[in-house]
């Protein structure tokens, strides 16, 4: 009997050489007259052990981390294809504390399962959300996800049943489900892994939703920068529409799904819903002001339910165990678990899926190890680049939506990225605005010509031109800007910049005050 | 990177066709376009705009929102996009990519003598193996000048 050795062939192991590893496993293996079949899967989210190759033995799977392929000769030597002793032996995976202290209910499926078999999905309790909604009615459906809590994973935090029974109840001839992949948020991932480790979680989360509103087509918006993801989901989509999950009778229930997967093409304001609908529909992503709400008018005018990968990864379990064991996880009104993306200058990076209510400094110290350089942890951004710069003093701030609003900050997409004492924050406040410049998709003013302004403004800060007066311009200028924007994009962009403001006086104020005339 | 063909009116009218009956075919024809040829032809938007009965400006408007589409035939024969966001930011990619750009002799958006074409790229989503950069659309992680020189050396090969 052949030997079953996993490697993953999530973007980040493609990134460290895991096609050099399988290939190396393949052709040491066959010098050895070892009979090994490999397959590829996503990541574990153990990202810092990655490439993470696990070997099936009778006693379970044994991981050994992280493999380059000058590695695989002595992995070879050492047995590993029978879990032999190696220095790079980690274990059973599961049992790895990083992952063995997490709450695994939407992610449980990553790394373990070949991504694109609808087989193995189903081997490993895929489908059983999507057959327990077949058994109840729209409104049952709709109901269980209102009474979960689940709010939508994206960043904005609204309720998902709200959105689905408003979806549900409107009257048209088509209605959409589209699934906002893109996942442009520095510090983010979570979206990634799931696409290229588990698409099928999505594709039976997407099905549930349309069969609770009624809509009868669906669009995954994947951005460019993820080519693996996109080629995942592809090829997930095709073998899903051969397995019956996707097309005109899906699991013989004579309901029909129609799911395509569409590729953004670098614009991150198209993770704004508007926006992404514009991009869609083949125009600029330009945002629409509000209302009409794309549940009443959205994809082509029709009404359309807009939800992250992250919300809809939500309900299969939702559906499966029932709304009440997913709001056992949580506090206040965040209920559930977080994918929670640990990134930046840290030890241990990865995907932590936690109950909302860990604190940052948990999250940081516990599970990340502190900071891959080795000095101390000074400032961390969470909530992506329109998120707020935390301190040392803020980390015991609890992820939940409100209690992270109250300190001016936001969950996000829930990405955190953390930098050392070497962080200049006056350059992180500058590229905020940088940023928002870059990426402004023009429509309203205060962000098109304030990031631009902002820019200018933070520059003469720097080389400390009348940085005081200056610094009052750039505040009010982000006042300006959150209530004069029609969208997050400018909206937002004020966070990181008066965080790092407030947070990090002393930053703002190197260069001395210059005299006037030097302007 | 895959050779492109040379732009070919017929050949492109044949991809327009055989998309425009998708909702919103725009950004896949475009795609397409560029996967083939390397980069969208000014002859393309007439081309769009019929087919899908929307005006030039509209068809030019897409065309030139999007960072992702070129205009011009690829000046280099290899692509590197390198991350500039926040994720890589803590782990020095600002000091890193001066590094890269002066070795490469060239700027951002510019191509060096040996036909490598640098861009910016926010975020790829490796953000906690960071530095992080796209080499003809392969990933690369942890990235230092030496590992860069080591991919390229391999995606000419």
């Amino acid at each position: 009997m052949s030997i079953t050795i996993t490697v993953p062939q999530d973007a980040v192991a493609l990134g460290l050489g895991a096609n050099r590893v399988a290939r190396a496993i393949v052709s040491g293996a066959e010098a050895r007259g070892l009979d090994v079949r490999i397959v590829r899967t996503g990541t574990r989210g153990l990202l810092w052990l990655e490439p993470m190759v696990e070997v099936a033995t009778p006693d379970g799977r044994i991981a050994y981390g992280p493999v380059t392929p000058a590695d695989v000769e002595s992995l070879l030597d050492a047995n590993f294809t029978e879990g032999g002793a190696h220095p790079l032996r980690l274990g059973k995976p599961e049992e790895i504390p990083f992952l063995a202290r997490q709450h695994r209910l939407t992610f449980h499926r990553c790394g373990v399962v070949d991504p694109v078999s609808v087989e193995d999905y189903r081997a490993h309790g895929g489908y059983r959300g999507l057959e327990a909604a077949l058994q109840r009615d729209a409104e049952g459906i709709v109901g269980e996800v209102r009474e979960s809590g689940l709010r939508g994973r994206g960043g904005a935090g609204f309720p998902a049943g709200i959105k689905w029974n408003t979806v549900m109840l409107a009257k048209a001839d088509q209605k959409y489900v589209v699934c906002n992949a893109d996942e442009g948020d520095s510090g983010t991932f979570a979206d990634r892994i799931m696409m290229e480790g588990d698409p099928f979680n999505l594709i039976e989360g997407m099905t549930i939703a349309a069969v609770a509103t009624g809509a009868t087509r669906g669009y995954i918006y994947c951005r460019s920068e993820y080519p693996q993801a996109f080629r995942t989901l592809r090829t997930a989509i095709a073998n899903g529409v051969r397995a019956g999950v996707l097309g005109d009778d899906i699991l013989g229930s004579g309901k029909a799904f129609h799911l395509e997967v569409r590729l953004g093409a670098g614009a991150y304001i198209c993770g704004e819903e508007t926006s992404l609908l514009e991009s869609l529909e083949g125009k600029r992503g330009i945002v629409r002001a509000k209302p009409p709400i794309p549940a009443l008018k959205g994809f082509l005018g029709k009404p359309t339910l807009v939800n992250n990968v992250m919300t809809f990864t939500a309900v299969p379990y939702i559906l499966e165990h029932g709304a009440k064991a997913y709001a056992e996880y949580g506090m206040g009104r965040s209920l559930g678990t977080l994918p929670i993306q640990l990134a930046g200058n840290i030890k241990h990076g990865g995907l932590i899926e936690y109950a909302f209510g860990i604190t940052i400094r948990q999250v940081i110290e516990d599970f990340g190890g502190g900071t891959r350089s080795g000095r101390p942890v000074r400032a961390v951004q969470v909530g992506g680049p329109l998120g707020a710069y935390f301190p040392d003093d803020l980390l015991d701030t609890p992820l939940d939506y409100e209690a992270m609003a109250a300190k001016k900050g936001l969950v996000g997409h829930g990405g955190i990225v953390v930098f050392d004492d070497t962080v200049d924050m006056a350059r992180q406040a500058r590229f905020a605005f940088e940023f928002c410049a870059t990426e402004s998709c023009g429509k309203c003013t205060p962000c098109r010509i304030g990031a631009t302004r902002g820019v200018e403004t933070m520059d003469k800060v720097i080389s400390g031109i009348r940085p005081e007066a200056n610094l009052k311009l750039v505040a009010d200028l982000c006042e300006v800007m959150t209530d004069g924007s029609l969208c997050a994009m400018g909206g937002l962009t004020p966070m990181p910049v008066m965080s790092a403001i407030h947070h990090f006086p002393e930053d703002f104020r190197r260069a001395g005050d210059l005299p006037v005339a030097a302007e | 990177m895959a050779s492109s063909e040379p732009w070919n009116d017929a050949r492109a009218a044949g991809i327009v066709a055989e998309l425009q009956s998708l909702e919103g075919a725009t950004l896949p024809i475009l795609h397409a376009l560029q996967e083939t040829f390397g980069y969208v032809d000014a002859r393309a938007v007439p081309m769009i705009a019929e087919a899908l009965n929307l005006s030039r400006a509209e068809v030019h408007g897409c065309l030139t929102f999007y960072h992702d589409f070129r205009r011009e035939p690829p000046a280099g024969r290899h692509h590197v996009k390198l991350c500039r966001a926040e994720a890589c930011q803590a782990m020095g990619s600002d000091r890193l990519h001066g590094e890269i750009l002066a070795r490469m002799g060239c700027d951002w958006h510019g191509t060096s003598p040996d036909g490598v074409t640098v861009e910016p790229v926010y975020c790829l989503g490796l953000c906690a193996n960071a530095p992080a950069a796209l080499v003809d659309d392969e990933p690369l992680a942890r990235l230092s000048a030496e590992s860069l020189d080591a991919a390229l050396k391999e995606a000419r090969a």
